[in-house]
Formats: structure tokens, C-alpha cells, sequence
């Protein structure tokens, strides 16, 4: 009997370890892979054209600087910018892009890397991107290669209306569009979780469509109101930056990588006190809490690391010398330069013999016509004479 | 940190030789770093950066295992170089234009916008298919819209752009030659740029690319060339040539109160504190060929070079930043030059090119070479390459020297085929001594699918600049021995004969205006013809349409109470 109230006691000690430890193992390591994510990409789009738009390109960078100092990588950034206003001739200080007026801060910064500038940045662009759809020759640097474990960032800034946003002043996206390119990415397993930010007029009709799920999405302003922008500067003789983005970037410069700020705070950004449009937010498609999700989620890359105590060997990097072919195959022809302006070689040139492509149909339809004419004139009995 | 890594290899490697270690193969790569300052006559300073990396393998071979070990070259080049088959490449982004009658001539001319040349190895057979995909992989490298080269804008040469390196063959089939006049050169071209250097923008002469400053200029331009070139002076064997070079004329004078007073602080708003370990010479070199009492250079130098260079002997100050007495007792070394006097340098050749004529329908093309050598002629390679959308009529092609009729020896034309190929024209004309040549043609601006036009089309369309390319007779006789000691800005172009110095002059770019719709038109002719209709039909509709009924109104209270008591009673109503 000893021994049944022993093992007895035993195993309700067992039990209790049991449940201690995996309650130890939420509250830490739980907590530690909760949000469920490995990599963090971000696509920021400006996309307006102009001088004078030049506080959409100070918005989008003042995000990209954030993002980068949060901890991303250029490689897992791709930036996105209509126009060139750093080293725009209009510009009195060149290679730069200020957010606050009597430039202070230099959003542009010494290290910045554009994926899509000038032209490039277009409707049909921006959604390959997003869907992955881009030709093969695409290089790495141009591309979201996101999988199903990225937090991905998105932020769209420009002129925008009811329903859409105005690409370079020729072309628009509207939100369906939107929401069907998002839709895509989900089926495509292409994100976990995505954050998007518009910072436009009547923003919030952008995210109006959205029927994914795993998307929260913030913008600046409801629909009928207008995003209005900060402040000029008067060497520079434009507007800066937009109000809510330069709230945005004020919130931003507090976080820090290790920080526990979380999305409720985010919504809190320039109330309608500051901002004069009233920000708004959707989290219905969201599956978490706004409240537990951290900032750095989204905008910065903590990486989870896993510490081992195994010792991996490493194969040596360095190639034995790599032998010239044998002695019987060198070559003890000096070679020459070539002259860069032969003129006798050049006035006694050939003409290239150009490759012979069969006549066109236009050629050909041409003489089937004439030869048709002819014989229906002079009648058939003309053709002994050709053959 | 790099040169105790080295040594400390060659110190296990000399242990380890006896337990048989497999160490790391002897260097076969170098890498020099210089800066050549120039004061301008006009009073501006000419900064050029080099940055030479050498290296002894070979990227094309088959019977070799590929090449996967990179050391000083970078990594990204080399991939590109042996993937597409690459004989020789040459890709330069200009922001500004070179003026060469107040600045004289560059080392290394580039045009305005981004320019590209790539000779391709003659075993490749899809020569077109290798270029498009050597543009996009180019793009992502250096984040420039370099995909925008297409059929539409590429040309094929027939006469110029002559490899630079070795090699015997030159069939023309294998170059390609592109240039965007529209590219935008900014940070995020020099960023990807400095990281292809072995020091990166942290050690060396790099640390004073600012970009900043660097942007702040009157022209700013930054090239990557690789090419092929003898090892040693028998030329037995090739080694690869990567060169990274930056030039940039700072306009000091005009926003330094007229002092002709600079210095490294204040061009780069930095100094120089060490050179990069991995590199086997590095130096500074400065231009004191103008009479010494003009000058007054400090930190002084005792160490000389001279060295003939685009057809002038010039003597040369040499800062050997190898050597730690360089940098003195602060460690760091500045620059400072106060300049009395003035020079004038006439080059003998430049070119202008501009639009004339009025109106959007058609134009004339006018492109002037002047030739100012007192009483020598000689030859220059014209080439021209005008996107299809200003069609010109070759019919009315002029070519005037002294007002007479200078006919070219050699004329190759390829029309352009719309929105398929551009014009090309290249012409070899002899220009006479002292005199101005000018060639014009005609032209027709076409009417684009309105598709085609850009979200900016009021700013006009580009045309890229002509090449002319020369051989100058010179004042000096050019040394044609190779060495490895020559300073790398006089052993850029390969020197053949020693009475003449080739250079390539670029004119400006064109800039015109195409007819342009009114692209709201559509907007305003949807909401008047809409108006229109609702209105005029809307009305007439309704005129032949609309039938009348008569509608008594309804009585008041009092009336129908009395109809319905009247009703109850069965007594006729009230009207």
C-alpha cells in the first residue's frame, strides 16, 4: 500500500511539475514565438511627380529611415519613388530631403538605396511587386520575396480621392484593385501578417475593400476629409512633410529595437487636435489583439535566435590553386591593344552583310496584287512567257 | 585590421607548411587608389578618383572550375562578367555636362544621363538576349533605371567604340552601345557603388566621397570600366582590369567670395587619416605644371612626377599615402592650395550640338566641331544615335567646313525602324586646321500613341549626345611603353603611336518638345457632350413625348364633408 501511495504521490508530483513547466513555457518561450513571424519586408511607395509633391518623397523616406534603423535590411526594402528630389536642380541643397523645416533632420541620408525610381513606379509595377508576378530577369533587389512567415509593411503615399490613388498624375489604383492584389498574396501564402498605412487624402477609402485576412490598416484621414500637410520651408519654398506622417515619424523616433510599444499606441498618432483630419484604423481582419502586437513587428526585424550547443564543422572556403592547363598549351603570341581609330581600316570598311530574311507579308501581298492585275488583264495564256 | 589579417595568414601558412595546411594561394590581385586635383582656368577644381583593381584569372574559361573565391574584385561584377560572357564593359552616370572650353579635357569623357557599352565574347550567340539581361541584373546593382535600355534606344556601332582592352577580333556585332540622357545620378547610385570597393567608404581615399559635397558640383560623374589588359610589358598573358572612377569640378569660386583658395576640408568636408590597407599604392597627385610662383601648395612635397597625358606634359606633386610621414603629426592630411595666377588651356577639339528651327512639326539638327590646332587637319568619328520618333531626312545631310563642302570618307546610316530600333549615323570627317565644321539634318517630330508618352510629357523628350571620336596630333611625343608604375590617369586608353592621343568628346544632349495632347481632353469632352445630350435631347425627347392630363386638386375639408353628407342623404354633390 506504501508503494501505490508512493507512486500515487509520485505521479500528482509529476503532474504538477508537468503543468508548471508548461506554464513557465508559455509565459517565456511562449511569449517569445507568439507572433509567429521569421522576416520582415517592408514596400514603401511615393508616388506622386513634381517639385512640388516633394513631401510625398520626405514622408516615404522618413518611413524608410525608421524602418532601417529599426533594424531591416535594404534587401528586404524596396523603395519605391516617383520623382528625384534630392538631386533635383530646384533643390538648394543637393542630396538632401528634410522632414523638419530649417533643416534639421536629412531623411535622405549617405545610405540610401532606391529599387523603382522615375518611371518605373507604376500601377502595373506596384502590383507585380506585391503579387510576385515580375519577369525572370528581374534581379534580387526589385523583388518581394516574402513566404508565409513575413511581416510585411506597406505604406502608399501621394494624392488619392474616394477610391483610389493617383499614380504620377496619369494613372490611379483603386481599392478594389488593392484588395484583390492583397487577396492574391494570401493565396499565394506570401505574408503572415501585413501592415498597411496610407497617408493620403480620403485615405481610409483604400482600405475599405480589404477582405484578406492577417491585414490591419491605418490612414490618415476619413473619407470626405482632406490629409493636409505640415509646414514649409521657405529656403526650400515647399511643404515638407505631411501631418500625420510627421507625427508618424515623431512617434517613431522613440521606438528602439527592443521597445514594447504596441499598435493601440500607433492608433493614437495625431488625433484630430494635431492632425485636423481624423486618422483611422481597421483591425477586424486582424487575428490578434492590436494590444499585443508590437510595433517592431512590422517596422522593425527582431530576429529570434536560437542558441545551440552542438559544434558545426565548416568546409574550408579557400580552393586549392587552381593549375593552369599544361605546358603544351601555352600560347607565346604577345597580344596586342587595338587601335581605337584605324581610319584606312575604316574607309575601306565592307558593308556588313546583313542577314537575308525572307520578304514580308506586305512585300509579298504587294506582288501577288500586281501579278493577280496582270494576268486577269492580259488573260492566262501570257504565263508561256514567264516559265 | 586587413593587413594583420594577411599576415597573420602567411605566418600560420609558414607553420603550417610542414603539416601540409592548405593555404591560401598566393595573391594574384592588386589594388591601386589615386586623386588627381586640377585647378581649372576658369577657376573651378577638377577631382578624379581611381580605383584600379588587377587580377589574374580568367572569368570565360570552361576547362577551369568556376570562379568562386573573391578577394579585392567584387563579387557582384565577377557573377555578371562570366553569366553573360562579357568581354568588356563600360558604365558611367553624369550629372551635368562637361564644358570643355573652360575646363579643358577630362581623363575619362562621359556624357550627361547614364551611358553603357559592353563588348560581348565572340562565342556568345544570342547577343541581344545576353544585353537585356545584362541591363536588368546592371539595374539592380547600381538602383538606376537601367531596364529602360531596349531595342528602342540600343545601336550597334560600326566604326566606333573600339574595345579598350585586348583582343584582335572586333566584329561589331558583338558591341552594344546605350545611353538614358534622362537618368537622374544621386545618392542611391553612389551608395552601391562605393560598396564595390575593397575598402568600401571606410579606409582609403573613399572616406572622402561625401555625397553631400560630391553633389553640390558643377559635374559629377562615376564609371565602372573592366576590361582585359596586359600583366606585365612582354603581354603574355591577360589579367582583368577593374577600374571605379569619379570625377567632379567643385565651383568654389563662384560661391567662395572669388578666393582661389581651397582645400580638402573644404571640398569633401573631410581628411584624409590613413590609406587603404589593401592597397598597394595609394597617392594624391597635384597639378603644378603652371609655373610654380602661381602656386603655393601645403603640405610641401619634395616627390615629382611627370607624365605626358592627352597630348601635354604636366608635372605632377605626389602625396604617397602609404607613408605614414604623409599625414604628420595630427594624422591627417589636408590639402591646401592658394592659386595667384591664371592659365588659359585651349583644347584643340570640342563639339556643341543644338536644335534649330521652330514650331512642333520640324527641326533641324545642327551639330558644330571645331578644330583648333593652328595648321594640323585630322579625322573625327562622328556617331550619332536620334530615338525613331524624330524621323530625319537623310537627303538633306550637310556637312560645311569653312563654308565649303566637306564630304565625309566614310558614312554608315542605319534608318530607324519605329518603336523598334533608333537612328544611327556615323561619319568620318576630315576637319581642316583652324576651322568649324558643321553638320545638320533635318527633321520630323512624330505623333506618339498616347500610351507612349511619359506622366511628364510638357518636359520634352531626350536625345542622347553625339560621340566624336579623334585622334589629336600632340604638341609632345606620348611614351607607348607600359608600365606598371605609370599613374593610372595617363595609362587609361592604350597608346599606339606616339604623335597622337585619342580622346572621345560628347556633346550636350537635345532636348525637345513633341507635339503633346491635351491629355484632360477627354474629361472635358465626356462632361459637354454629356450636357449637351441631356440637355438638347433630354428636351426634345420630352417635347415629342410628354401627353397632358388634367388634375383637379383635391377640395378642402369643409367641401368634402358636405359631399359626404350630401352622399349619405343621396342628394347630388357640390362641384
Amino acid at each position: 500500500m506504501s508503494n501505490d501511495f508512493l507512486q500515487m504521490h509520485l505521479k500528482a508530483v509529476m503532474s504538477c511539475l508537468v503543468i508548471f513547466l508548461y506554464k513557465v513555457h508559455t509565459t517565456k518561450a511562449g511569449q517569445f514565438f507568439s507572433s509567429g513571424h521569421t522576416n520582415n519586408w517592408a514596400v514603401l511607395v511615393c508616388t506622386s511627380r513634381f517639385w512640388f509633391n516633394y513631401r510625398h518623397v520626405a514622408n516615404t523616406l522618413s518611413v524608410y529611415r525608421s524602418v532601417k534603423r529599426l533594424g531591416i535590411p535594404d534587401s528586404h526594402i524596396v523603395l519605391m519613388l516617383a520623382d528625384d528630389m534630392a538631386c533635383n536642380y530646384r533643390n538648394p541643397r543637393p542630396a538632401t530631403v528634410f522632414s523638419h523645416k530649417n533643416m534639421e533632420l536629412n531623411v535622405y541620408g549617405d545610405d540610401v538605396e532606391v529599387d523603382y525610381r522615375g518611371y518605373e513606379v507604376t500601377v502595373e509595377n506596384f502590383l507585380r511587386v506585391l503579387t510576385g508576378r515580375l519577369p525572370p530577369s528581374t534581379p534580387r533587389s526589385k523583388r518581394l520575396l516574402s513566404d508565409d512567415r513575413s511581416n510585411i509593411l506597406i505604406y502608399l503615399t501621394g494624392h488619392g480621392g474616394n477610391g483610389f490613388l493617383k499614380f504620377q498624375d496619369s494613372e490611379e489604383i483603386s481599392n478594389m484593385e488593392l484588395a484583390d492584389a492583397f487577396e492574391q498574396m494570401w493565396q499565394k501564402r506570401r505574408y503572415n501578417e501585413l501592415l498597411f498605412i496610407i497617408d493620403t487624402c480620403q485615405g481610409a477609402s483604400m482600405y475599405e475593400r480589404f477582405y484578406s485576412p492577417n491585414l490591419m490598416a491605418l490612414a490618415s484621414s476619413q473619407v470626405g476629409e482632406d490629409s493636409l500637410s505640415h509646414q514649409p520651408d521657405l529656403a526650400i519654398g515647399v511643404h515638407l512633410m505631411d501631418k500625420y506622417t510627421f507625427y508618424l515619424l515623431e512617434f517613431l523616433e522613440e521606438v528602439h529595437p527592443a521597445s514594447q510599444a504596441n499598435m493601440n499606441d500607433l492608433f493614437k498618432v495625431c488625433p484630430q487636435s494635431q492632425c485636423v483630419s481624423t486618422p483611422g484604423h481597421r483591425t477586424d481582419l486582424f487575428q490578434r489583439d492590436p494590444g499585443s502586437v508590437l510595433i517592431t513587428d512590422f517596422f522593425g526585424s527582431v530576429r529570434k535566435v536560437e542558441i545551440t550547443k552542438d559544434t558545426i564543422n565548416l568546409t574550408s572556403p579557400v580552393e586549392p590553386p587552381i593549375q593552369r592547363s599544361g605546358s603544351g598549351d601555352i600560347q607565346i603570341e604577345s597580344l596586342t591593344y587595338v587601335d581605337q581609330l584605324p581610319v584606312a581600316e575604316i574607309i575601306h570598311q565592307k558593308p556588313k552583310q546583313k542577314d537575308w530574311h525572307p520578304p514580308d507579308g506586305f512585300i509579298l501581298g504587294l506582288w501577288t496584287l500586281i501579278l493577280l492585275v496582270f494576268f486577269q488583264t492580259y488573260g492566262i495564256k501570257h504565263l508561256k512567257h514567264i516559265f | 585590421k586587413f593587413s594583420q589579417i594577411s599576415r597573420s595568414y602567411d605566418i600560420v601558412c609558414l607553420l603550417g607548411r610542414s603539416y601540409r595546411c592548405k593555404c591560401r594561394p598566393p595573391a594574384r590581385d592588386q589594388f591601386q587608389e589615386e586623386l588627381v586635383i586640377r585647378p581649372l582656368h576658369s577657376g573651378d577644381i577638377y577631382a578624379s578618383f581611381q580605383f584600379r583593381t588587377l587580377w589574374d584569372t580568367d572569368f570565360l574559361q570552361e576547362r577551369q572550375k568556376k570562379v568562386s573565391h573573391y578577394r579585392l574584385f567584387p563579387k557582384s561584377l565577377g557573377q555578371v562578367l562570366s553569366k553573360f560572357s562579357v568581354r568588356e564593359l563600360h558604365i558611367s552616370f553624369t550629372q551635368g555636362f562637361w564644358r570643355t572650353m573652360q575646363w579643358g579635357q577630362p581623363f575619362i569623357p562621359s556624357p550627361p544621363g547614364a551611358e553603357l557599352w559592353v563588348w560581348f565574347h565572340h562565342t556568345v550567340s544570342d547577343v541581344d538576349g545576353n544585353w537585356k539581361e545584362l541591363t536588368n541584373v546592371l539595374s539592380g546593382i547600381f538602383c538606376a533605371s537601367l531596364n529602360f535600355i531596349d531595342m528602342t534606344n540600343t545601336v550597334q556601332p560600326s566604326a566606333s567604340f573600339k574595345p579598350l582592352g585586348l583582343g584582335n577580333a572586333t566584329d561589331h556585332r558583338f558591341l552594344r552601345y546605350a545611353t538614358l540622357p534622362r537618368e537622374i545620378v544621386c545618392t542611391e547610385n553612389l551608395t552601391p557603388w562605393k560598396k564595390l570597393l575593397p575598402c568600401g567608404s571606410k579606409a582609403g581615399l573613399a572616406v572622402l566621397m561625401k555625397s553631400e559635397k560630391l553633389f553640390h558640383s558643377s559635374f559629377h560623374s562615376q564609371a565602372v570600366h573592366i576590361r582585359p589588359i596586359c600583366q606585365d610589358e612582354q603581354c603574355t598573358s591577360k589579367a582583368w582590369e577593374l577600374r571605379q572612377t569619379l570625377n567632379v569640378v567643385f565651383d568654389h569660386y563662384t560661391s567662395g567670395q572669388g578666393k582661389k583658395e581651397w582645400s580638402l576640408f573644404k571640398m569633401f568636408s573631410r581628411t584624409l587619416t590613413e590609406a587603404c590597407p589593401l592597397a598597394s599604392s595609394s597617392k594624391v597627385y597635384v597639378d603644378i605644371t603652371d609655373n610654380p610662383e602661381l602656386f603655393e601648395l601645403s603640405p610641401a612635397t619634395h616627390l615629382l612626377s611627370r607624365a605626358v597625358v592627352l597630348g601635354d606634359r604636366r608635372t605632377y606633386s605626389v602625396y604617397d599615402l602609404t607613408r605614414a610621414e604623409t599625414f604628420g603629426q595630427l594624422r591627417s592630411f589636408n590639402l591646401l592650395l592658394r592659386w595667384k595666377g591664371d592659365n588659359m588651356l585651349r583644347p584643340l577639339l570640342h563639339a556643341e550640338r543644338y536644335v534649330a528651327g521652330f514650331g512642333l512639326q520640324t527641326g533641324e539638327i545642327h551639330t558644330v566641331i571645331y578644330n583648333n590646332h593652328p595648321y594640323r587637319a585630322f579625322p573625327v568619328l562622328l556617331m550619332d544615335s536620334v530615338p525613331w520618333y524624330l524621323q530625319l531626312y537623310v537627303h538633306t545631310l550637310t556637312v560645311t567646313s569653312k563654308s565649303r563642302d566637306n564630304k565625309p570618307s566614310y558614312i554608315h546610316y542605319q534608318p530607324a525602324k519605329d518603336r523598334h530600333r533608333p537612328h544611327l549615323l556615323e561619319m568620318l570627317i576630315q576637319l581642316p586646321p583652324h576651322s568649324m565644321t558643321e553638320v545638320t539634318v533635318q527633321f520630323e517630330r512624330a505623333l506618339l500613341k498616347w500610351t507612349e508618352y511619359t506622366p511628364d510629357p510638357n518636359h520634352g523628350f531626350y536625345v542622347g549626345s553625339s560621340v566624336v571620336s579623334a585622334l589629336v596630333p600632340s604638341m609632345v611625343a606620348m611614351s607607348t611603353n607600359f608600365t606598371q608604375d605609370q599613374p593610372l590617369f595617363s595609362s587609361f586608353v592604350p597608346v599606339k603611336e606616339e604623335s597622337s592621343y585619342f580622346v572621345r568628346v560628347y556633346t550636350e544632349p537635345l532636348l525637345v518638345n513633341l507635339p503633346t495632347p491635351d491629355f484632360s481632353m477627354p474629361y472635358n469632352v465626356i462632361c459637354l457632350t454629356c450636357t449637351v445630350v441631356a440637355v438638347g435631347y433630354g428636351s426634345f425627347y420630352n417635347l415629342l413625348t410628354r401627353t397632358f392630363q388634367v388634375d383637379e386638386p383635391s377640395p378642402p375639408l369643409a367641401k368634402r364633408l358636405a359631399n359626404f353628407i350630401r352622399r349619405i342623404r343621396g342628394v347630388p354633390l357640390l362641384a
